[in-house]
């Protein structure tokens, strides 16, 4: 069945950086509106950062995600560590790095099993699979436990950590819990292979829309705690450069801002990663890759998810690396000695959904004068908008159910932020 | 049959729903226990048909209230989960600086198109049964509140400060160490989470019901510290709470 009127709806999908709502319009087989907008409530960071004191700036700026908490500590550590001039120990530039990528481990989980598996087994949530597809579950549910018992070992909570400071942490993990989670890190091995398996089988719908990608880069290691700031149509930027990149603008039909660099949009996230440094991935995870036919440059949004879980096996690696350095060398107490002055420093860091950038200006006495966050979400927005105005015509000979699905799908794939990638899109045909 | 429940959401990071999704190897038997009709952060259905709603969030702007208002009347018990639903958490730091400013700073000509008012909690607007504090909130407390609902009983939450749990734990006190800690007056319940990892409490949970703020003046005049230092770190968690007192 094909559509020549038909008008979509969905209605308010909550979550944290946007309740969002897609509109259709086609008329006598024509396009009148394709619209991805977002009406989330503002919470206003920025505004009410300005006068607080450096040392509760990052666990203000965890309180914007909670699912990303850890990587906007990160970055929030990152620029104000670069304000005041503040260089951090090789252990706790480790234990960061370990904590990022338990998130993303934590995170990818989540996404992959919990909000985009569900429709390839055509349900509505995974709690029915609790039943019919106990294995898979109880998969998903030990691999996001090991994830944040890994970040409940390193930050001491894995939704919004406590030990993470400016210059380092409060207190530090035991070798003997190190030694532990690493045994289970290994053991999860055979699981990682088995999601592998599991999303190789599942059918990505067909679509290409060539864009810009933005990501971390560097020559040692696929990053996420530290990198070069790096565009797939322009190369790489100082940290202090990003605003040329991100460029956020005000839209109508949306409380988030949406960002443009050199084309009308660019996507950041796993695929923006993996078509970045994808040769810096560890064997094993490109062989995940190879296994689930993900190949760079990738231009298809839906492949995201599948990124997705290449990176899984990539994290799961690069975590067992850093233990093994950590417990190699060993943990030292450190203090924190932090003399606080007037400047203005750049953190960004990798954090599940893409690249993530804290910008904050302090006075002489460490208080926050301005502050700029830019979040992954914010920059997918464009790009999200752009795809479903490519998407739209090549799918409209189907049924609307179907049309209704493809775009949900879409969305999910940006995984944009936990609740707004779930199956809350509620559609209404109205014609 | 077994109690509906639902799960929702105001401005909020989502956090405290997110650690009801971190209680992992226990959604099986709490899925023995409860239905879930309602949880945007998992599943597709939403239904109008439950007993216990959870509500996350701070109500921020005027299209809140009416939603707010719906739940309530569908729910027969409403629980406030977290800190931005209990005492309306970071969210009322732009409560004191007016909202044009507020809204200018972050979307400046374009400031008007987004609507605001001061952050409030949801106790604010509607009757509320029962809280959970904390940001975020802890996962135990939240199976102790889920278990004396199912049971019929009353979900007691602590009344007393957070210092009583860091001595149960024999914990340094983080004074000791240079820190400003809001132990003494804030709702223990955590298990003295912060302070236990060394860092000092930041008062997430809200003050206990009849907080001795002499007594904390006391404890930091004898670091040598003076109320007036630990004014900000008030405002963290409980702006609103601070505001409110002040009316």
């Amino acid at each position: 069945m094909s559509s020549e009127n038909l008008s979509i709806n969905v209605h308010h999908l909550t979550r944290v950086e946007g309740h969002g709502n897609i509109e259709v319009n086609l008329k006598k087989g024509t396009i009148e509106k394709c619209s991805w907008n977002v009406v989330e409530a503002p919470r206003f960071f920025e505004a009410f950062l300005q006068g607080r004191p450096y040392q509760e700036v990052n666990h203000i700026t965890s309180r914007i995600c909670g699912i990303c908490s850890i990587g906007h500590q990160m970055a929030s550590l990152k620029a104000t560590e670069a304000a005041m001039g503040i260089t951090i120990s090789e252990q706790t530039r480790l234990l960061r790095k370990l904590l990022l990528h338990g998130e993303n481990l934590q995170s990818h989980v989540l996404h992959t099993y919990f909000l985009v598996a569900p429709d390839f087994f055509g349900v509505g949530s995974v709690f029915p699979l609790v039943n019919t597809h106990k294995d898979v579950v109880l998969r998903a549910l030990s691999l996001k436990k090991l994830a944040n018992d890994l970040c409940d070992l390193v930050g001491g909570r894995t939704v919004h950590p406590i030990r993470c400071k400016v210059g380092g942490f409060t207190c530090l993990p035991k070798m003997s819990e190190m030694e532990q989670v690493r045994g289970r890190l290994e053991d999860a091995r055979p699981e990682i292979d088995k999601t592998v398996d599991l999303f190789a089988t599942l059918k990505i719908p067909a679509f290409v829309r060539e864009t810009e990608y933005v990501a971390l880069s560097s020559r040692s290691e696929y990053p996420l705690y530290e990198g070069e700031l790096t565009s797939s149509d322009a190369g790489t930027f100082a940290d202090a450069e990003y605003l040329k990149v991100t460029n956020e603008y005000c839209v109508p039909q949306s409380t988030a801002k949406y960002t443009r660099h050199k084309r009308e949009s660019f996507m950041v996230g796993a695929l923006a990663r993996f078509n970045i440094n994808h040769e810096r991935l560890h064997p094993r995870a490109k062989k995940a890759a190879a296994a689930l036919n993900l190949k760079a440059p990738c231009h298809n949004p839906f492949m995201i998810s599948v990124a997705q879980v290449v990176e899984l096996a990539d994290s799961l690696e690069q975590a067992l690396s850093l233990i093994d350095t950590i417990l190699q060398k060993g943990l030292q107490e450190e203090a924190l000695q932090v003399k606080p002055r007037a400047g203005r420093g750049v953190g960004i860091v990798e954090v599940p959904r893409g690249i993530l950038f804290h910008d904050y200006t302090y006075d002489d006495q460490g208080e926050v004068v301005s502050a700029n966050c830019i979040i992954p979400t914010n920059q997918n927005h464009a790009n999200i908008q752009k795809d479903m105005e490519a998407f739209l015509p090549t799918i409209l000979n189907q049924s609307p159910d179907a049309i209704r699905l493809n775009l949900e799908m879409l969305v999910r794939a940006y995984d944009p932020c936990i609740s707004c990638s779930t199956h809350y899109l509620d559609v209404s045909f109205i014609e | 049959m077994k109690p509906k429940i639902a799960l929702f959401d105001f401005a909020s990071c989502e956090g405290c729903q997110l650690q009801v999704v971190n209680l992992e190897m226990e959604i099986p038997t709490l899925l023995g226990l409860v239905d879930i009709v309602a949880f945007r952060e998992a599943m597709t259905e939403a239904s109008d048909d439950y007993a216990i709603a959870f509500v996350e969030g701070s109500i921020t702007r005027e299209s809140d209230i009416p939603r707010l208002k719906k739940i309530r009347e569908h729910a027969q018990v409403l629980v406030a989960l977290g800190a931005c639903a209990c005492t309306a958490g970071v969210n009322a730091l732009k409560n004191k600086m007016g909202m044009d400013r507020v809204q200018t700073i972050v979307y400046g000509d374009k400031a008007s198109l987004y609507e605001t008012f001061p952050a409030r909690p949801i106790h604010a607007v509607v009757p509320v049964d029962y809280q959970i504090p904390g940001c975020p909130i802890h996962k135990d407390e939240f199976v102790r509140v889920v278990q004396a609902l199912l049971l019929g009983k009353k979900p007691e939450i602590p009344d007393y400060p957070v210092c009583v749990e860091c001595k149960l734990q024999d914990n340094l006190c983080v004074y000791e160490l240079g820190q400003k800690c809001l132990g003494p007056i804030t709702r223990a319940g955590c298990g003295a989470w912060c302070p236990s990892n060394l860092d000092a409490c930041e008062g997430c949970r809200g003050y206990i019901s009849d907080p001795n703020k002499n007594g904390q003046a006391d404890i930091m005049a004898k670091y040598g510290l003076s109320a007036e230092m630990i004014k900000k770190e008030f405002r963290l968690f409980n702006a609103y709470t601070e505001d409110s007192n002040e009316q």
